[in-house]
């Protein structure tokens, strides 16, 4: 099954809706692209519309926060952390208040519309905050799941989502926890620790290795910051060996995260896949995928170099 | 009251000037250009209680130019919100009062400051939020006029008239000096009143260190709706101190013990303002 993020969001957002008086939905003239149109059909005089203005509507966030409230701060992903990022800095994060960031079309999202519109660096910008949570659900369900998670959660935050159906590869009563990985597959070879979309592709990795007699365990880290580091740890002492993915620059994302723990805590030999040091380029998702290398192939290529490091 | 609210602001510049030769750093030009301005609001205008400084129906201030922290710090301090024993520890490590305002560290402060631009912001977000709850707090916000080059304050300022929010309103301290020179010659923003008035504004100009017609243009900005509105305040940079008056240089630097004994003794002469 597959399922578009962006659509479980908006679906999400009407059932917090319904749920809390409190949550206020802004978004920068990209309602319908970020589904929460959903949100402003069902709840009008809790959506406000910013216009092509991500600056402000992180101020303005932030003054609702000030004032009680918790809004869901929506605009693609490149634009807001690009414009915005100095008043999440200081209106958000200095001032510990209560925004939920929300970037849109992340990654190859946006395809043919070309690099200007790749965010591949916006984890980066946000896991540097002190204080900021940085999330990115795994597919449609635990996008549901994280929007409830984060209105409950009291502080900065900051979520991905994507805009073009991925394969869903958790269930309804699986839990999720602000912080807490999910073992998606156990194994004892290798550790494959992956965010989105990603995950399902470091799945599919595991499957064909296991083919090759190599038996690799898949962590779904869908919380970045703060990174789950008694989980991490756990799975390295018993694999000996760690592979990171995600859609996202190799520098300052997951598996900088997580090289920065493991340094210290337990070096081992370590790969990191994902967008090299470069922009996108103009094409379909899958394509922009095969050129930046997000693909189950450099995953098991990967593990194969860990492994011989062992 | 005028008497009152003129004495208070004359305390409030001494007060600044002691804060700054102890710190021996921050922003006595554009503290000073605003003295007025905040005495009238925090003596007379806003609805707050010192001893509730989170009381939920109070009005909110919004430091803007958050380098002008001083101005705000003695005004707080003289209000109530903290003890006056605190502001010679402005700046200093293991203090409280930050260079630029902290809502988290000091009593009264509604919202962290310092990066010019989005104090106004998030007090147009503060009043947005105010609307929707049928609040009746008003949403107050000390902008510089060299604050206002930044691109921020125009997308803020379009948001807030867009939503029809008269319970904000600006006052813009109009002191005409920057940094690195005269508003004119750094990056020149005339016809100011008319920019406002285009981006759907209700405009107030007056002279910033009159109180008398700080307090007017304040009482008839609580009265006006539909808009917001910006009370452009004509102010003198370093007012009440002749040697710092209209200098840029003092916009960042703070007196040597010397300059500030004859700044207090001017002050305190009243050859300032009262």
């Amino acid at each position: 099954m597959m399922i578009a993020p962006r659509l479980a969001y908006g679906q999400a957002l009407v059932e917090l809706g319904q749920e809390n008086e409190d949550v206020v939905v802004l978004d920068a003239d990209v309602a319908k692209a970020s589904m929460t149109i959903l949100f402003k059909e069902a709840f009008p005089e809790r959506f406000f519309d910013l216009g092509i203005a991500e600056s402000d509507i992180i101020g303005t966030g932030a003054g609702f926060a000030v004032a009680g409230k918790i809004p869901f701060v929506n605009a693609y992903a490149n634009f807001l952390l690009g414009n915005g990022w100095e008043q999440i800095r200081i209106s958000v994060c200095y001032a510990k208040q209560n925004v939920k960031i929300i970037g849109h079309n992340i990654g190859a999202s946006s395809g043919k519309d070309g690099p200007t519109h790749l965010p591949l660096e916006d984890i980066a910008l946000t896991r540097a905050f002190p204080g900021m949570t940085v999330i990115e659900p795994v597919d449609g369900i635990e996008v549901k799941k994280a929007v409830k998670a984060l209105a409950e959660h009291v502080g900065p935050a900051y979520m991905r989502v994507g805009r073009i159906p991925i394969p869903v590869v958790t269930k309804e009563d699986d839990e999720f926890v602000i912080g807490k990985a999910n073992i998606l597959r156990e194994g004892k070879d290798v550790t494959i620790i992956a965010c989105g979309v990603m995950v399902s592709k470091a799945l599919s990795a595991a499957a064909a290795l296991s083919r090759e007699g190599l038996n690799a365990e898949v962590i779904n880290m869908h919380t970045i910051k703060p990174l789950d580091k008694e989980s991490i740890l756990k799975s390295i002492e018993k694999t000996g060996a760690v592979v990171t993915a995600e859609e996202h620059t190799v520098i300052g994302g997951l598996g900088s995260a997580v090289a920065e723990y493991l340094a210290t805590a337990m070096p081992v030999p370590m790969r990191i896949v994902g967008s090299p040091d470069r922009f996108g380029v103009c094409g379909t998702y899958d394509e922009i995928h095969e050129v930046l290398g997000l693909t189950v192939e450099k995953i098991r290529e990967a593990v194969r170099d860990v492994i011989i490091l062992k | 009251m005028t008497t009152i609210l003129q004495k208070m602001a004359c305390k409030i510049r001494q007060d600044i000037i002691e804060m700054l030769v102890l710190a021996k750093s921050g922003h006595p030009g554009g503290s000073l250009s605003a003295a007025d301005i905040m005495s009238v609001l925090y003596f007379s205008v806003l609805k707050i209680e010192p001893d509730n400084p989170q009381w939920p129906d109070r009005d909110r201030f919004v430091l803007s130019k958050g380098h002008a922290a001083p101005v705000l710090y003695a005004a707080l301090a003289e209000r109530g919100f903290f003890p006056r024993e605190e502001l010679v520890n402005l700046r200093q490590t293991g203090h409280f009062l930050q260079g630029h305002p902290d809502m988290l560290k000091v009593p009264g402060v509604d919202m962290s400051t310092g990066s010019l631009g989005q104090g106004f912001s998030a007090a147009a977000g503060m009043a947005l939020a105010g609307k929707i709850d049928q609040k009746t707090y008003r949403v107050y916000c000390l902008l510089g006029d060299g604050e206002i080059a930044e691109g921020l304050v125009w997308e803020a300022a379009m948001a807030a008239a867009h939503y029809k929010l008269d319970n904000l309103v600006a006052v813009l301290d109009y002191n005409g000096l920057q940094i690195d020179g005269t508003n004119e010659e750094v990056m020149n923003s005339a016809p100011l009143a008319d920019k406002w008035r285009a981006f759907g504004w209700n405009v107030l100009e007056v002279d910033g260190h009159d109180v008398e017609e700080l307090l007017n243009s304040l009482e008839l900005a609580k009265n006006f709706q539909g808009k917001p509105t910006i009370i452009v305040a004509k102010t003198t940079k370093g007012k009440g101190v002749s040697f710092m008056e209209n200098q840029a240089g003092w916009h960042g630097s703070a007196p040597s013990p010397e300059q500030a004994e004859l700044a207090l003794a001017e002050l305190k002469g009243g050859n300032a303002h009262v």
